[in-house]
């Protein structure tokens, strides 16, 4: 329930922005299906960072109902897209992490600023917290005090910090970590490593030899590789996943700063596009304020406002 | 420097041209919508609106607000309808001109500079949300002005992500600049920015910077404080530090911020990526705030002043031919380039010439990077990652393996030279063959070029390949 109204107020938080109450407000607007209703439905589609493309696919889902199935109620048409985004990000190995070898060495990659050292360290606070031995890799040695950063996080959650000092080398880092992660038996390893942007051809490449390194360490790691993304983020955040999932072979995604705005839908494209799990998202500052994905609790914050706002009219909850 | 780009660029020059070059993707999707117009004269609305549904996707794509996009659309359209078909502009550039211009003139015109109190201190208060990239544009601010010859100091006010007073710190002695640290002042990041205030005014420095914790604008207690924040050291500029790769939030961020602070200009991150920064469009229109500069890399020097020309062009997809330039600029001087053009001109162009090209063009940044700056190259660019990036140092280490006659005269290099190279570069000898081929013949193009008067430019077309 925490989860549920802290992602329902962030989804509804910002006003104008709320994509449920506002797509609801729009279907009762007007008494049938027509071209003014879909433009409003385009726009907040769009405004809510779905993309063009991905819009201009929902959109069509819903003029196909209206000209073979002769769809004409709104609050119908409400239903279908909250079905079609539901089917979207529903995909196998959402939500949360299963430690599956011990230790489970879980890489986390992103580009510069949406969160990586928050989410480890709130990573480390989730399986502390269950009980779990964990270890952390203080693999950001570019950016000035990242190492620090990340032990701050170790110190708060008495969890071990492997550092080296800053401009080491990397795949050094998480060598070591890996070795240490074995010796003390831990059950996760999180190696953090430098923000970089997704078109830096060198940088992708030092993070694919900090993933062989750490396979020649521990066979069969790491396990996973979460890309973390800024749910702020554009059109861009496509092509960051691009990228990564290509130099990086990302496993799973977490979304950052969800609490932020209205949006999230950036998610839906993301899903859409590339077909990987959403595992966490973030939703607050706090520690614990890092949440298994629910596609089902997502969708329902997504819309449900829809019939806080929707009072007679908002039938198409059921 | 124009000698430079003499050498560098065609001499009918990719500046005087730049227009045109520019306009080029966008208006040949457009041309393909407005093709079957050509002759009859004038741009009526059926045939405007099928261009402009082209433009408008673009602008979507690039993550301008639905809302600008809009009201911008509108604008372009008034303008394009009943405008003659000129005679040597197709209909398709036309619009694209029209879009192109406006956009430029939307996001500011011409460029702007900072408010900078010529004999008294400048407080300028760094503000944004988490990640946006605050602490490191501080940082590079601080050396540009540092570099202009001010007496920067630099306060950290961000006492809530764990480090970044650290950082900051690091990042100050990286540079040269002082770092007030803020722990007298007891975790009130309000009391640390009047202490840091104070401590610039008692020392006679010229700027203050103040690097502010990042926030969110739907955080209402902590935009309250940043209020504190501003009213303790009322800040001659407040710049608003945004992440290029915004989504249709930005609207709402710099509204935000801008009503509760009064934001004088914003400063553009993260742009060396891939971002069209389409956000950048919508902040300018919902704060009328200038763009003052735009973040480019993540060293320290990398800052730039903006211009709205270019970014124009960026958002619209069509490649930053200038941006391109630029670089080629910064990393060739201008003897490099005349030494090189009359060693072509005396065909005395070695393998050691091929190798220090090779590595200037490496250093103007990856092929993908460089590729993605050229005008409908997006995809090109994409194709190419990576791969002749490997190439290039296969390549290098070929030419690495030889020794200092066999780079002046490649004629010396015989079969059992071949292998030793290919041995020492663990490579192959198929691939040495490769190389030496290729430079031969190249080579024998550049000089019947250079032998028929033919300008610098050309021979430059096919050097590094």
């Amino acid at each position: 329930m925490g989860f549920f109204t802290r992602l329902l107020g962030g989804l509804s938080g910002g006003g104008s922005s709320d994509l449920g109450r506002r797509l609801a407000g729009a279907a009762q607007g007007h008494a049938r299906i027509d071209s003014q209703l879909l433009e409003e439905v385009e726009e907040i589609l769009i405004t809510a960072d779905m993309g063009p493309a991905v819009t201009r696919r929902f959109l069509q889902t819903v003029d196909n109902e209206v000209r073979h199935n002769r769809l004409t109620d709104p609050t119908r048409m409400w239903q279908i897209l909250r079905d079609d985004v539901l089917r979207t990000v529903t995909r196998p190995g959402s939500g949360g992490l299963t430690l599956s070898a011990s230790p489970t060495v879980v890489m986390v990659v992103g580009v510069n600023g949406v969160g990586k050292t928050t989410t480890i360290g709130k990573l480390a606070a989730h399986f502390t917290r269950s009980g779990k031995k964990v270890v952390l890799a203080a693999g950001d040695t570019f950016r000035a005090a990242a190492g620090e950063q990340l032990s701050l996080w170790g110190q708060k959650l008495g969890v071990d910090v492997i550092r080296q000092p800053d401009g080491a080398d990397a795949a050094a880092v998480a060598f070591d970590a890996c070795q240490a992660a074995v010796a003390r038996g831990a059950d996760l390893l999180l190696v953090d490593t430098a923000g970089r942007l997704h078109t830096n051809v060198n940088l992708m490449a030092e993070l694919e030899k900090v993933q062989r390194v750490i396979g020649k360490a521990i066979p069969g790691a790491p396990h996973e590789v979460l890309l973390v993304l800024d749910a702020n983020t554009g059109q861009n955040a496509l092509s960051q996943a691009a990228s990564f999932c290509a130099g990086a072979g990302v496993t799973g995604l977490v979304l950052t700063k969800m609490d932020s705005s209205a949006r999230g839908g950036v998610l839906v494209n993301l899903v859409e596009t590339y077909r990987k799990p959403v595992r966490f998202i973030g939703v607050g500052e706090g520690a614990d304020d890092l949440r298994p994905f629910d596609a089902e609790a997502y969708v329902a914050a997504l819309f449900a406002s829809a019939a806080d706002a929707g009072g007679g009219g908002g039938g198409g909850k059921g | 420097m124009p000698g430079d780009r003499a050498a560098l660029a065609p001499a009918s020059g990719w500046l005087t041209g730049y227009g045109k070059v520019v306009l080029n993707a966008l208006s040949d999707k457009l041309e393909k919508v407005l093709g079957r117009l050509k002759g009859r004269g004038v741009l009526n609305e059926q045939n405007i609106d099928e261009a402009l549904k082209e433009v408008r996707f673009a602008l979507l794509e690039a993550d301008v607000h639905f809302a600008v996009v809009k009201s911008f659309i509108a604008g372009v359209r008034e303008q394009c309808l009943g405008q003659n078909v000129l005679g040597s502009l197709s209909p398709g550039q036309q619009v694209a001109g029209v879009v192109q211009r406006e956009l430029a003139r939307v996001m500011g015109g011409q460029q702007a500079q900072l408010d900078l109190l010529p004999d008294d201190l400048t407080p300028i208060l760094m503000v944004g949300l988490q990640g946006s990239g605050k602490t490191t544009t501080s940082g590079k601010l601080a050396l540009r002005l540092k570099g202009q010859g001010r007496r920067v100091l630099l306060v950290a006010c961000d006492l809530q992500r764990p480090a970044a007073v650290e950082q900051l710190k690091t990042l100050g002695g990286q540079i040269g600049v002082p770092v007030l640290d803020p722990q007298p002042a007891g975790g009130d990041p309000v009391a640390a920015a009047k202490a840091g205030l104070e401590h610039a005014r008692v020392n006679r420095f010229d700027v203050v910077l103040f690097d502010t914790a990042g926030r969110l604008h739907v955080d209402a207690e902590l935009m309250a404080q940043l209020v504190r924040v501003k009213q303790a050291v009322s800040p001659r500029e407040t710049l608003l530090v945004a992440d290029a790769m915004t989504g249709q939030e930005a609207v709402n961020i710099a509204a935000s911020f801008h009503k509760a602070l009064g934001v004088t200009g914003i400063i553009l991150s993260k742009l060396e990526g891939d971002a069209r920064g389409g956000a950048v469009l919508s902040m300018r229109e919902v704060t009328g705030c200038p763009i003052k500069f735009v973040g480019v890399g993540e060293k320290l020097p990398a800052l730039e002043t903006f211009h709205p020309e270019r970014m124009a062009g960026r958002i619209l997809g069509m490649g930053d031919m200038l941006g391109l330039l630029e670089r080629a600029e910064t990393t060739v001087t201008r003897d490099q380039a005349e030494a090189l053009a009359g060693k072509l001109r005396k065909s005395e162009f070695t393998l050691e010439d091929f190798r220090d090209q090779m590595r200037q063009l490496r250093k103007m940044g990856s092929l993908s990077d460089l590729l993605g700056m050229l005008p409908g190259a997006g995809k090109l660019a994409k194709a190419a990652q990576a791969v002749p990036e490997k190439e290039l140092g296969r390549v290098e280490a070929i030419i690495n393996s030889m020794t200092r006659a066999e780079r002046d005269n490649h004629t010396l290099i015989n079969g059992s030279r071949r292998r030793r190279i290919a041995k020492g570069s663990g490579t192959s000898v198929q691939e040495v063959n490769r190389l030496l081929k290729n430079f031969a013949q190249g080579r024998k193009m550049m000089k019947s070029l250079a032998g028929a008067g033919g300008k610098s430019y050309k021979l430059r077309q096919m050097l590094p390949f």
